[in-house]
C-alpha cells in the first residue's frame, strides 16, 4: 500500500513538478502525528471538538485559513475579499468569495459553488443539530452566482464576514458525498463521516474511531509538489506526558499535540535533542471569575442567581483587586504553563489591536498592598482567627475548577497567597465532563456557580473579538429561566457596558472596534469581578527533522501540513 | 453470667480456664512473621500519627524555593512540584490511607462476608442475593459514583464537615463497590463446606443456624477473608487515588499515598524519591497486613494450633 | 445439573432486562453531558440543537425503549442480513448510534475486539499460568524461601498500580533500552513471522503489567485454598492408603482447593472483555476499556450502555460456569 502510493506520488510530482522543484509529493515516506485525545469523527459539523477539528483540517479545506500571526491566507478561494476589491459590499450585507481555478477534490471531480451552499444548507438544517451552526448566524442565504462564484449574504451589515467558510471549524463538504446525509440523517452517514473527500492535501485511506486515522498524499491536491509526505498515521490515546515522551524521548513519533504538563518535565524531555517543543498563542485567558451573587449553600435554589442578592463582599472592587494584586502570575506561569503561558492583565488579551495596557500592574504580585488595602478599606481581622471580617462576615470562599493538575498545582497557590492576605479558600475540583457539561440536574456546572470563586479558560475562535464581549451582558447572567445557559458566568450586570456592546454591534471601522473592545475590557478588569491569570497558548512539539511546522493558535495547527516536510540528515 | 463468673473466680484453688483467645495470642507469637508484620504495621501507624508531632512542616505548607528539591536535610524526602515536603505529605496521606484502606475493606469484607455465607447456607436466598451480586458487577462504576457523589456530598458536608463528609463518602463508595468478589468465594466455599459431615453432624444435634454460621462455617471460610483483606486494602488504596484524580475523592491539596505516587509517576525519572516512598509505603504496608492475616488464620485455626 | 443450567439461563433473562433497566437510570441520572467536551467558543443553543439531535429531548422511558428495539430487534437482524444476504428490510431500522462518534456501536465494539482480546486475554492466560504453580508450590512449602520470596513479589506486585508499573516499565524498557515501542500499532496486521515478532514486542510491557496484577491476585487465592486443604484428614488418609506426593497433591488437594480459585477466575474473565483502562490508555492499545472510559466521560450513553450490558451478559453468564464448575469439583454440591 505504503509502496503504491509512494509510486504514485512520485509520479504525479514528475508530471506537473517545474524541474525547479525542492520538494516533490510523496517523497519524505511516513508522518507520524500523536493526539492524545482521539478524534471521534472527521466530520467536524459533527463534532465540534478540537481534536476532531484539527483531524479533519488535513482533508476539508475553507475558502480561507488563518495563518500564525491571525492573518488570513486563501486556500480554496482566489484571493480574501474585501471592502477595497468589491469582494465586500459597500454597505457590508455580503460578502463573494470566487474559488481557486481548476480547484479539484480528492476524487478527481471538480469543486463548485454548489458544494458551499449545500455545506451552508447541510449545517443549518433545524434537525442536524451542526456543531458550527455559529458560523452561520446571521447568514441570510447563501448563492451560487456561478460555478466559480459564492456569495454569502447577510440579515444585516457584518462588520467582520469572514465567519463563513472560513478557518478549519467551517470548512466546505462534498454535496454528492453528503446528499442524503442532511438533518437527522446525518450520524446515519457513517462511512461520509469517517471518510470525507476534500480538498486538502490528505485523503482518509482508514479511520478507526478515537483510535487511529491514516491519510494517503491527495493525488489530487492543488499544488502539485504537496504534500512532501505520502502517508500520515494520527494516533489517538494516552496522556499528555506519554504523547510527549513518544516525540521527545523515543522519537516514535514526529509531532505531538496540546502537551500540557509541567513545564520542568518538559524542558528536560527538549533538553534530549530528538525534538522541538512549538508554542502559538491565540486568546486563551485561564481567568477567576467572582460571584457576584450570593452562592450560599442555605439559600437551596436561589443560590448564584438574583433572587439570592448580592455576594456578601465579593461585589467590593476592593476585595477582588487585593485578591488579584496577592497573586503572583509570573510563578503560576513557572510553575504551570512554561512557555505555554504568559502572565495577564486583560481578559482580551489579543489580537494587538483590542489588547488594553491600561491593567499592567496586576503583573507584579503585592501582597503588602493588597493587605494595606483591605486595612484602609476597614476590611480587618476582629476576632482574631487570622481571617478578616467584611461587615463581620468572615472571608471564606469556596473555590472550584475542572479537575486538572496544573489547575490544582494553581488553586493551592492561590489559596496560600491569600491565605496570607487573611481570605480563607476551601478547594473543590470536579471532573470536566460534569463541570463544563450543561447537565441542569448537576449542582457541579460552571454555568451554576454554586461556589464563590471559579476558575477556568475560555477563549473566542477567529480574530474579531465582538460576539466575545458580548458575553457579559446583563441579560446573558446564567438563570433557572433559561435552564442556566448564558455565558455571563460572573454575573456581572453594567447599563454602561451593555451600550459599548451595542454600540460595538454597529461600527465598522477597525481602529474604533479597537477603541470600544479595550474599553470594554478594561471595565470588566476595574470591577475585578473577573480576574485573568494567564494568557494561554497551545505547547505542542515536533521532531527536529520535521520541517516547515508553523504553529496557529488561531486555527488549526495542522493549518499548513501541506507544507511540512523530512528534513534530511 | 457475670455474676456466676464473679463468684466461680473466688472460689479457692480454683483457676480460672483459659479462653481460647490466650491459645490464639500463643500461638499468634510465635509466627514470626506475623509478628514482624504486626510491628512494623504498628511502626506505621505511630510514623503516620505521631510522626507529625515531631516532623512538624505543615504537609500543604507551599515552599516555593524548595520546589523539585532531592533529599536534603531540610526535607529529607525532597519537595514535590509547588515545594511542599514530601516527608510531612507522606505521614499525612498515610493518615487518610490507611484509615480509608481499612474502614473500606472491613466494610466490603462484612457485606460481603455476609451475603455470601447467607447465599451460600440458604438456599431460599441464594438466587436473589447472587442476581444482586450480578447487578453490583455489572453496574458501570464512574456513572454510579457521580450519581452518589452528585446526590450525597452536600449533605454529607452538611452534616458532617468537609473532611469527615467526604471520609464517609469514599469509604462508603469503595466498600458498596468492591463486595462482590469475597461474597462469590465466600458462597462457593459454604456451599462445598454445608456438605461436609462435620456440618451434616452439627445440624443433627439441632444446632441453630446463627451457632452453625458464626461457630462451624465462618472459621473454615477464613483464609479467603483474610486473603480477600489483604488485597482489599490495597485496592481501596489505589481506588481512593483514582477517585480523588477523578474529581471525586478528597480536595486536590490533601495528599493521600495513591495520590503521591500518581502525582509522582511523571516525576520518575527526574526525581525518583517521589514515587519510590508512597510506593514502598503502600507496598509495605500491604505486606504487613498480609502477615499479619496469615498469623491469624493460622492462629485461628485449631488443627494448627494443636501441633 | 442440566436442569439447574436451563433454569438458571432462563432466569437470566429477566435478571438482564432488570440490570439494563438500572444502568439505563444511573446513566440518565448521572451529571455527565455529551457536549462537555466540546470548546466553550460553541454558544449554548448550539448546544441544545446537539442535544435535541441526540434524542435527549425524549422522556426517559420512550430512550429506553428505544434501546431496547435497537439492540434487541435491529441489530441482531441486521447481523443476519449481513452474514446470510437476505434482504430483511433494512431500510429505516436504526442502530445504536453512538454519540461521540455517529455511528454504529456494535461496529466500534467490533473493532476494538481483537486489541482488547490480544493484550488482556493473553495476559490473563499468562497469569494464570504462573499463579496456579506458584500457589500450589508455595502452599506446599510453607515458610520455604520460595514462599516468602513469592508472598513478597505477589503483594508489592498487587499494590502497585498499573499507572505506575506501566510508566515504570516504558521508562525501562522503551526509553532506556530501546527494546520495545511503547505505543501499541493497533492496525498492525499479523500475516507472517516477522510481523508475528512485532506484534509479539508490542505486546510484552502490556502483558508484562497486566499479567502481574493477575498473577498476585490468583496466586494468593490458590495458596490460601491449599494451605486449608493440605491439613485435612483426607490427605492423611491419601498418604496413608501409600499414594504419592504427587498425587495427594495434585489430585486430592488440588481438586478440593479450586472452589474459590474457579470463582475468581470466572469472575475475571468479563474483566477480559471489559479491557484494562488504565493499562490501555498507557500503552495506547485503545480496546474496549478505552473505549467505555471514553463513552463515560463523553457522555455517550448509548455506547456505555450497550457495553455495560455485553458485560453483565458475562458477568451472569460466567458466574453460572463457576456454579456449574463448583457441582463438578465436589460433587456433593447440588444445586436441584
Amino acid at each position: 500500500m505504503k509502496f503504491r502510493h509512494l509510486v504514485l506520488g512520485a509520479m504525479a510530482a514528475f508530471a506537473f513538478a517545474p524541474t525547479t522543484a525542492m520538494a516533490e509529493r510523496g517523497t519524505d515516506g511516513q508522518l507520524n502525528i500523536i493526539y492524545w485525545q482521539a478524534p471521534s469523527t472527521l466530520n467536524p459539523y459533527l463534532s465540534g471538538g478540537t481534536k476532531e477539528v484539527e483531524a479533519a483540517s488535513l482533508v476539508l479545506e475553507s475558502m480561507a485559513r488563518f495563518d500564525e500571526t491571525g492573518a488570513l491566507v486563501p486556500f480554496m478561494a482566489a484571493d480574501i475579499p474585501t471592502v477595497e476589491n468589491g469582494g465586500v459590499a459597500e454597505d457590508l450585507t455580503s460578502i463573494t468569495w470566487t474559488l481557486r481555478e481548476g480547484l479539484m477534490w480528492s476524487d478527481g471531480t471538480p469543486v463548485t459553488a454548489n458544494d458551499a451552499v449545500f455545506t451552508w444548507q447541510y449545517c443549518t438544517h433545524p434537525e442536524g443539530g451542526c456543531a458550527q451552526a455559529s458560523y452561520f448566524d446571521g447568514v441570510d442565504s447563501v448563492e451560487a452566482v456561478d460555478d466559480r462564484t459564492v456569495r454569502v449574504n447577510f440579515t444585516e451589515a457584518k462588520p467582520f464576514p469572514y465567519t463563513a467558510f472560513v478557518g478549519a471549524e467551517s470548512p466546505i463538504i462534498q454535496a454528492a458525498q453528503f446528499a442524503d446525509c442532511l438533518g437527522a440523517a446525518a450520524p446515519e452517514c457513517t462511512e461520509a463521516n469517517f471518510g470525507p473527500i476534500g480538498t486538502g492535501p490528505f485523503a482518509v485511506e482508514e479511520f478507526r474511531p478515537n483510535d487511529v486515522i491514516v491519510f494517503a498524499a491527495n493525488e489530487n491536491y492543488r499544488n502539485p509538489d504537496q504534500p512532501a509526505f505520502s502517508r500520515v498515521v494520527f494516533k489517538g490515546g494516552g496522556d499528555a506526558a506519554s504523547a510527549a515522551r513518544s516525540v521527545l524521548e523515543t522519537g516514535e513519533f514526529d509531532y505531538a499535540w496540546n502537551l500540557q504538563i509541567d513545564p520542568t518535565l518538559l524542558a528536560e524531555m527538549e533538553a534530549n535533542g530528538i525534538g522541538t517543543v512549538v508554542t502559538a498563542f491565540g486568546t486563551s485567558v485561564e481567568r477567576l471569575h467572582l460571584n457576584q451573587f450570593n452562592p450560599d449553600p442555605a439559600l437551596g435554589d436561589i443560590r448564584s442567581t438574583a433572587e439570592a442578592g448580592p455576594h456578601p463582599f465579593l461585589t467590593d472592587p476592593i476585595v477582588g483587586q487585593a485578591l488579584s494584586m496577592a497573586i503572583d502570575r509570573s510563578l503560576l506561569v513557572e510553575v504551570g504553563y512554561g512557555a505555554g503561558g504568559q502572565p495577564t492583565c486583560n481578559v482580551l488579551p489579543a489580537p494587538e489591536l483590542y489588547a488594553s495596557t491600561a491593567n499592567d500592574d496586576c503583573l507584579v504580585q503585592d501582597i503588602d498592598g493588597a493587605n494595606a488595602l483591605l486595612d484602609e478599606a476597614g476590611i480587618v481581622d476582629t476576632d482574631g482567627d487570622g481571617i478578616r471580617e467584611y461587615n463581620g462576615i468572615p472571608m471564606r470562599v469556596l473555590y472550584q475548577t475542572s479537575t486538572n493538575a496544573v489547575r490544582q498545582d494553581t488553586q493551592a497557590l492561590v489559596k496560600q497567597w491569600w491565605s496570607e492576605i487573611g481570605v480563607d479558600a476551601e478547594l473543590r475540583n470536579i471532573d470536566a465532563s460534569v463541570f463544563f457539561g450543561g447537565d441542569p440536574a448537576s449542582p457541579d456546572t460552571f454555568q451554576k456557580f454554586y461556589a464563590d470563586i471559579e476558575m477556568y479558560t475560555n477563549n473566542f475562535s477567529g480574530v474579531d473579538p465582538e460576539a466575545y464581549m458580548a458575553n457579559w451582558r446583563c441579560s446573558d447572567i446564567p438563570s433557572p429561566e433559561s435552564q442556566w445557559q448564558g455565558a455571563n458566568i460572573q454575573r456581572f450586570c453594567s447599563e454602561d457596558y451593555d451600550a459599548l456592546v451595542t454600540e460595538m454591534s454597529r461600527t465598522a471601522p477597525l481602529e474604533e472596534r479597537g477603541r470600544l473592545a479595550r474599553e470594554m475590557n478594561d471595565m470588566l478588569m476595574q470591577s475585578y469581578s473577573i480576574i485573568p491569570l494567564i494568557h494561554r497558548g497551545g505547547v505542542s512539539a515536533h521532531a527536529n527533522s520535521l520541517g516547515g511546522v508553523r504553529m496557529s493558535d488561531w486555527d488549526s495547527e495542522l493549518w499548513n501540513i501541506a507544507e511540512w516536510y523530512r528534513i534530511a540528515e | 453470667m457475670t455474676d456466676a463468673s464473679s463468684s466461680t473466680s473466688e472460689q479457692v484453688g480454683y483457676t480460672k480456664p483459659r479462653s481460647q483467645w490466650w491459645d490464639v495470642w500463643d500461638q499468634f507469637k510465635t509466627h514470626k512473621g506475623a509478628v514482624m508484620g504486626a510491628a512494623f504495621f504498628i511502626a506505621v501507624l505511630i510514623f503516620v500519627y505521631v510522626g507529625p508531632y515531631i516532623w512538624t512542616l505543615d504537609a500543604q505548607y507551599i515552599d516555593i524555593r524548595a520546589r523539585n528539591q532531592g533529599p536534603s536535610l531540610a526535607h529529607p524526602m525532597g519537595a514535590d512540584q509547588l515545594g511542599r515536603d514530601m516527608l510531612a505529605r507522606i505521614m499525612a496521606g498515610g493518615r487518610t490511607s490507611i484509615a480509608v484502606g481499612l474502614t473500606a475493606m472491613l466494610l466490603s469484607l462484612v457485606v460481603g462476608t455476609f451475603v455470601g455465607v447467607l447465599a451460600g447456607y440458604f438456599r431460599r436466598v441464594d438466587g436473589l442475593l447472587m442476581r444482586l451480586t450480578d447487578l453490583f458487577l455489572a453496574l458501570p462504576l464512574l456513572p454510579l459514583l457521580l450519581v452518589i457523589i452528585m446526590l450525597f456530598r452536600d449533605p454529607l458536608r452538611a452534616t458532617f464537615g468537609p473532611e469527615q463528609g467526604i471520609f464517609i463518602l469514599i469509604v462508603f463508595v469503595i466498600g458498596i463497590t468492591s463486595w462482590m468478589q469475597t461474597a462469590r468465594i465466600v458462597r462457593g466455599d459454604v456451599l462445598a463446606l454445608k456438605e461436609r459431615e462435620f456440618v451434616l453432624a452439627a445440624r443433627s444435634i439441632g444446632t441453630p443456624p446463627h451457632r452453625m454460621i458464626l461457630r462451624h462455617v465462618l472459621p473454615n471460610v477464613l483464609s479467603p477473608i483474610m486473603v480477600s483483606a489483604t488485597l482489599g486494602i490495597a485496592t481501596a488504596i489505589i481506588t481512593e487515588s483514582a477517585l480523588s484524580f477523578l474529581g471525586l475523592g478528597f480536595p486536590s491539596d490533601f495528599p493521600t499515598w495513591g495520590r503521591l505516587l500518581f502525582d509522582g509517576t511523571d516525576w520518575l525519572q527526574r526525581n525518583p524519591e517521589r514515587v519510590i516512598w508512597p510506593g514502598l509505603a503502600i507496598s509495605l504496608t500491604v505486606l504487613s497486613v498480609n502477615y499479619i492475616g496469615d498469623g491469624l488464620r493460622d492462629a485461628l485455626d485449631p488443627r494448627i494450633r494443636g501441633r | 445439573m442440566l436442569t439447574f443450567t436451563i433454569r438458571r439461563l432462563l432466569m437470566a433473562i429477566p435478571t438482564l432486562l432488570f440490570i439494563s433497566l438500572i444502568i439505563f437510570l444511573i446513566l440518565d441520572l448521572a451529571p455527565s453531558d455529551p457536549t462537555a467536551s466540546l470548546p466553550l467558543t460553541i454558544p449554548p443553543d448550539v448546544r441544545a440543537d446537539i442535544r435535541a439531535s441526540l434524542g435527549l429531548d425524549e422522556p426517559i422511558h420512550i430512550r429506553f425503549l428505544l434501546w431496547l428495539n435497537q439492540f434487541f430487534v435491529n441489530e441482531p437482524l441486521n447481523l443476519l442480513q449481513h452474514w446470510t444476504g437476505w434482504d430483511l428490510g433494512g431500510e429505516g431500522r436504526t442502530r445504536v448510534i453512538s454519540w461521540q462518534t455517529r455511528s454504529p456501536v456494535v461496529d466500534i465494539i467490533a473493532q476494538r475486539m481483537p486489541q482488547t482480546l490480544w493484550v488482556v486475554g493473553t495476559s490473563y492466560i499468562v497469569g494464570i499460568l504462573i499463579a496456579l504453580p506458584i500457589g500450589i508450590y508455595s502452599a506446599y512449602r510453607q515458610y520455604s524461601i520460595f514462599d516468602q520470596a513469592g508472598t513478597f513479589v505477589t503483594m508489592v506486585g498487587f499494590s502497585v498500580p498499573p499507572f505506575f508499573s506501566g510508566v515504570l516499565v516504558i521508562v525501562i524498557f522503551a526509553v532506556n533500552l530501546g527494546w520495545f515501542p511503547s505505543v501499541y500499532d493497533t492496525t498492525h496486521v499479523v500475516v507472517d513471522w516477522p510481523s508475528f515478532v512485532i506484534q509479539l514486542k508490542q505486546m510484552i510491557l502490556p502483558v508484562m503489567v497486566l499479567a502481574l496484577q493477575i498473577t498476585s491476585q490468583i496466586s494468593r487465592f490458590m495458596r490460601a485454598s491449599m494451605l486449608d486443604n493440605l491439613n485435612q484428614d483426607y490427605v492423611r488418609t491419601a498418604r496413608a492408603k501409600g499414594l504419592t506426593e504427587t498425587v495427594v497433591v495434585m489430585v486430592h488437594v488440588l481438586r478440593n482447593s479450586m472452589i474459590p480459585v474457579v470463582t475468581v477466575i470466572a469472575l475475571g474473565v468479563p474483566q477480559v472483555f471489559g479491557g484494562a483502562i488504565i493499562t490501555e490508555q498507557v500503552f495506547k492499545v485503545n480496546g474496549l476499556g478505552h473505549l467505555l472510559i471514553g463513552a463515560i466521560q463523553g457522555g455517550d450513553i448509548p455506547t456505555v450502555q450497550t457495553l455495560t450490558f455485553i458485560f453483565a451478559v458475562l458477568i451472569v453468564l460466567f458466574n453460572l460456569v463457576a456454579d456449574v464448575l463448583y457441582g463438578i469439583l465436589d460433587p456433593r454440591i447440588r444445586y436441584d
